[in-house]
């Protein structure tokens, strides 16, 4: 298996950690990544109120840098957003004729042309559908037992696109979870929004959604997520969001291939755990208790 | 000189934004699933379902004063939801755009989004730090960096951002893409 490899920008920066660990756990589990060069910025969330033209382009010139690389496989998309975006252009060329003859006409700029058919997939579809949990398992050599993990699937990896999963009651990562030796944590918030750009623009708004997820996730040792943006909202605004809610609402939040990797035995330093905001002591002492491979800082 | 003139109306005219807006809105029956499912429909001043009357109405000024298609966060829920299988959340993206064609766009927002794509269309992608100095810079605001400090410094600790002034002057990466996004929607 193989897959073109867009790790977007957030993945550079502040979810850092997530890029390293879905690389890491690609790479045990045989699956070979092609980065693209000179990728460029999808248009997050910002394109689309602002143009809609460059909306589609932004995400095109992507799917374009992949197209002349004369290599059959669909993308693999860690981010949300960046998996929302590229899919859309492909989703879109079917009902708005026009629209492929006005992004060339844009991307010829670069010399670059796109003449649609390449599929974006999020990285959680490709784990769930292509992987599956018989061969995650296959490859578990710590279980992570007695660990109680809440999945956080979040909004973009399932709306409006998907099709691999129930966008209201997703499950797909369940079986990931028992999959690893892990408890599922049983939640209805598994969808539920959590806020996303609004924590920069609306934040009042935003910490009222992620106080929400942290309440419901209480009884949890850890959420996993499959987003940087769910990620950051649930991991760094907690000692705000218990502050307002008046309890203590502070718990692990990783990205799902950091808890595979756990899993599979890789260390510390190839899963990145050192750069998340929330990775708490309990947690950390609870994986102490039973794992060799994972020393509590 | 007044033949160009009248022939610009009449695209303008053909092409009014939110007349195609009311075209997309106009088999809404007002059911109101969207409003039951809008994470952020309690802390809207207009539900959803009375922003989409609004727009078929017409009732332009309400509805640009309205902080309702400033408070969505792309859940796309409504869009899901949606008996009439209307795209709503796409809708909503529209508005905004309409919004800051206007002129009319609420401040915070419209700023960000505007220095997010100035990031881009500078590098490339998007350089976290530097996108948060120059949104700071753009809004001329002495305690707004404040609230997001304590997150910056963490963030920092971390090593995973650093501090980055942005440039201002200078050509970016992306010119010649956003020159030509401009140029062929100004013609159209």
């Amino acid at each position: 298996m193989k897959y073109f490899y867009y790790s977007g920008c957030s993945l550079e920066g502040t979810a850092l950690e997530y890029n390293i660990s879905t690389q890491a756990v690609m790479q045990a589990l045989g699956i070979e990544l092609i980065e693209l060069e000179d990728w460029t910025c999808c248009g997050a969330s910002a394109a689309e109120t602002l143009s809609e033209l460059l909306s589609m382009v932004l995400p095109a010139r992507n799917l374009a840098l992949a197209a002349r690389m004369d290599q059959d496989c669909d993308f693999l998309i860690p981010c949300s957003a960046c998996y929302l975006n590229l899919r859309k252009v492909d989703e879109h060329l079917g009902s708005d004729e026009g629209l492929l003859e006005k992004i060339n006409e844009v991307l010829n700029e670069e010399e670059l042309s796109y003449q649609g058919g390449i599929k974006s997939r999020h990285l959680l579809d490709v784990l769930a559908t292509d992987i599956g949990a018989e061969m995650i398992k296959a490859k578990v050599k710590l279980e992570l037992s007695g660990l109680r993990i809440a999945p956080y699937y979040g909004c973009q990896a399932l709306r409006p696109y998907g099709g691999y999963d129930d966008p209201e009651q997703p499950s797909c990562m369940e079986p990931l979870i028992e999959a690893l030796g892990a408890e599922v944590h049983p939640w209805s918030m598994g969808a539920k929004c959590c806020g996303a750009g609004l924590m920069t623009t609306k934040k009042e708004v935003a910490i009222e959604l992620t106080s929400a997820l942290l309440k419901a996730a209480k009884g949890a040792d850890c959420i996993a997520t499959v987003c940087p943006m769910c990620q950051m909202n649930l991991d760094s605004y907690q000692k705000q969001v218990s502050k307002t809610g008046g309890e203590n609402l502070s718990i692990s939040v990783l990205y799902l291939p950091q808890l595979i990797g756990m899993a599979f035995g890789l260390g510390e330093e190839d899963l990145k755990l050192g750069l998340n905001m929330a990775y708490t002591d309990s947690l950390k002492a609870k994986l102490a208790e039973y794992r060799v491979g994972i020393t509590p800082q | 000189m007044s033949e160009e003139n009248v022939t610009l109306a009449e695209v303008h005219e053909v092409a009014d934004p939110m007349r195609v807006i009311q075209e997309k809105l106009r088999a809404c029956m007002q059911c109101g699933t969207c409003t039951g499912s809008c994470a952020n429909s309690f802390a809207m001043d207009h539900t959803p379902r009375q922003l989409w009357r609004m727009v078929q109405l017409g009732l332009t000024d309400e509805l640009f004063n309205s902080k309702t298609f400033s408070l969505c966060s792309s859940c796309y829920y409504c869009t899901l939801r949606c008996p009439r299988g209307l795209p709503l959340t796409e809708t909503i993206h529209a508005l905004k755009q309409l919004a800051v064609a206007k002129g009319i766009a609420e401040k915070k927002g419209a700023r960000f989004y505007q220095t997010f794509l100035d990031t881009v269309r500078r590098y490339g992608r998007v350089r976290e730090m530097e996108l948060m100095a120059r949104y700071f810079i753009i809004m001329k605001s002495p305690m707004l960096p404040l609230s997001f400090t304590p997150l910056g410094m963490r963030l920092m600790i971390k090593g995973k951002v650093s501090p980055e002034m942005p440039k201002f002057f200078g050509p970016g990466k992306m010119d010649a893409i956003f020159r030509k996004v401009k140029e062929l929607e100004a013609s159209s």
